[in-house]
């Protein structure tokens, strides 16, 4: 009857994608709202051959990652806003020595310590870089329990593709929900095979293993010699620029709305529902889920809002609204697109989410 | 079932209502129905509040969390203060008469009123007082048939504790017939 979904938590749903995806190495420190993910993998990863490491601290667990990533393993670790942000010296090394691992940040409310409800106040960090230097994670922001598990196979295919970090950002609510998920991985998941073949031109594996005239490899992020840094950050651009290919969003509802909400991971589907409940009552409102959020869909933004209203919402104090006003040229438009913050730690429903999008609906 | 359904659940921590949110969101789910299950507690846990929400939809869920519920499981005090003013007028709630008075009902709100704690001590064991109190919201909202809960036991129980299903089966149908 339940055509095979099993009832499990966004962060259950992460490990059992990352195991099928190919995952073979864990290194984490514990940390609520995230800890089902941990708990999760100290089992399933044994039990597959792969290894779990509950590290010291955060910043132990992502330069673990960082070694798994330069030996060509698949290898993720996962925290949540204070233990990502311990993590983000690992990130920028890993960006600059073009080493792939996949990262898992729940969010909670923050700065600081911050609570531990939902919150969307790692935006920044996330599609900024998040470390030192001029780097850019590939972010995934999944809404359901579902995308959780189907996320974690473009994380890692995207991981080895351009031999970066990748996030998958989610918060307090998408991981704590427990939904029906269809644990099928996709017919395009990668093999070991494919993991070894995408790391073989750089991978460290032990030189000697390459023949008798093999030299070794060296993976780093610093380059002293004059220009060699330059040149080393434009091959990285170029490299952001390419992963504009695999940019994602959904639209709904948006054809012949008069404004359309701008919302991203668990405020999306909440605005749905909130859609859903003005469309019933006749307003024309609709809604643009960026799926990627670096690279942001830029142009998929600028074809559907037009001349449209836009209204980004999100559980900060104004962070992606910055990259709609950018997508959409702030000086042409500044007065279409209007914002609705939501404070970190708030549980929120759809009934908050109706006033704000009439108000807006009703500005000149 | 017609389409949409949803209820927050709450009492102490220990009362089991993770356990009932679970074994509603399983049912709806075995029922071919798309769900949700989102708990919610604060940082401490023996002693204090915990809640759930479960909403059962037709269509893919979209917001898992509610303000104003169309029901509640109210297994304490506490969570009689926080969530009977939040209940939507044409709102059903349970409330736990063995812990909760009944001066502290709203007249207004549709109430099954009913000794869960004292019906699952006569069944045998009082930890069952959640399991009561989902078989009375079974009747009083008819969002499932309690045979749909009953196999879905086998699925949230761990097997280790398959033994109880039986005594829990009782609590269950015990519920329904008081709420009729």
């Amino acid at each position: 009857m339940n055509d095979g979904r099993i009832l499990i938590k966004g962060n259950e749903a992460v490990a059992y994608g990352a195991l099928d995806a190919g995952c073979r190495c864990y290194f984490g420190y514990p940390i609520t709202p995230q800890n089902e993910i941990p708990e999760a993998m100290s089992r399933l990863l044994p039990e597959n051959g792969g290894q779990f490491v509950q590290a010291e601290s955060e910043l132990a667990a992502s330069a673990m990652l960082l070694g798994a990533g330069s030996c060509g393993i698949p290898a993720m670790t996962s925290s949540s806003s204070c233990g990502i942000a311990l993590m983000q010296e690992s990130l920028s090394y890993m960006a600059g020595s073009q080493i792939p691992g996949v990262i898992v940040n729940m969010m909670r409310g923050g700065p600081g310590l911050g609570d531990i409800g939902p919150s969307q106040g790692d935006y920044f960090q996330a599609v900024k870089g998040g470390g030192n230097g001029d780097h850019r994670n590939f972010v995934l922001a999944p809404s359901t329990a579902q995308e959780c598990y189907d996320f974690m196979f473009r994380a890692f295919r995207l991981a080895f593709t351009f031999a970066n970090p990748v996030m998958v950002l989610g918060d307090a609510i998408v991981a704590q929900i427990k939904e029906g998920v269809r644990r099928q991985p996709p017919e395009d998941a990668l093999t070991s095979d494919d993991y070894a073949a995408l790391s073989a031109a750089w991978r460290l594996e032990g030189y000697g293993r390459r023949g008798s005239a093999a030299k070794p490899r060296l993976l780093k992020s610093v380059y002293l010699a004059e220009g060699a840094l330059a040149e080393r950050n434009v091959l990285l651009m170029r490299k952001y620029e390419a992963m504009r290919a695999h940019v994602a969003w959904e639209e709904w509802q948006c054809e012949d709305a008069e404004l359309i909400v701008v919302a991203f991971g668990s405020v999306a589907r909440i605005a749905r529902s909130a859609v859903r409940q003005l469309r019933e009552q006749g307003s024309r409102v609709g809604l643009f889920r960026p799926i990627t959020l670096f690279p942001f869909p830029e142009a998929a933004l600028r074809r559907v809002s037009r001349d449209r209203r836009l209204l980004v919402m999100e559980q900060n104090t104004g962070q992606m609204v910055e990259d709609v006003r950018l997508a959409l040229d702030v000086l042409a438009r500044r007065s279409t697109v209007s914002w609705h913050g939501i404070m970190p730690g708030m549980f929120i429903g759809a009934d908050d989410l109706v006033e704000p999008i009439l108000t807006a609906l009703r500005e000149d | 079932m017609s389409g949409y359904q949803d209820v927050i659940m709450a009492g102490f921590g220990g009362q089991g209502v993770m356990l009932i949110g679970n074994l509603l969101a399983q049912s709806g789910l075995e029922q071919g129905l798309e769900v949700s299950f989102i708990p919610v507690y604060g940082a401490e846990m023996r002693g204090g509040t915990a809640n759930c929400t479960v909403v059962m939809d037709t269509h893919p869920v979209g917001s898992p969390l509610v303000n104003r519920p169309m029901s509640s499981i109210i297994l304490n005090e506490p969570s009689l203060h926080k969530f009977q003013p939040r209940l939507r007028e044409d709102g059903v709630q349970i409330v736990n008469a063995s812990l909760v008075s009944r001066d502290l009902l709203d007249a207004r709100k549709r109430t099954v009123y009913i000794p869960v704690n004292d019906m699952a001590h006569e069944l045998g064991n009082v930890k069952m007082a959640n399991v009561v109190a989902l078989g009375a919201w079974l009747r009083a909202t008819g969002a499932l048939e309690p045979d749909v809960v009953k196999q879905a036991m086998h699925s949230v129980v761990n097997a280790h504790y398959a033994k109880l299903i039986p005594a829990n089966i009782k609590a269950l149908e015990a519920g329904y017939t008081f709420a009729a």
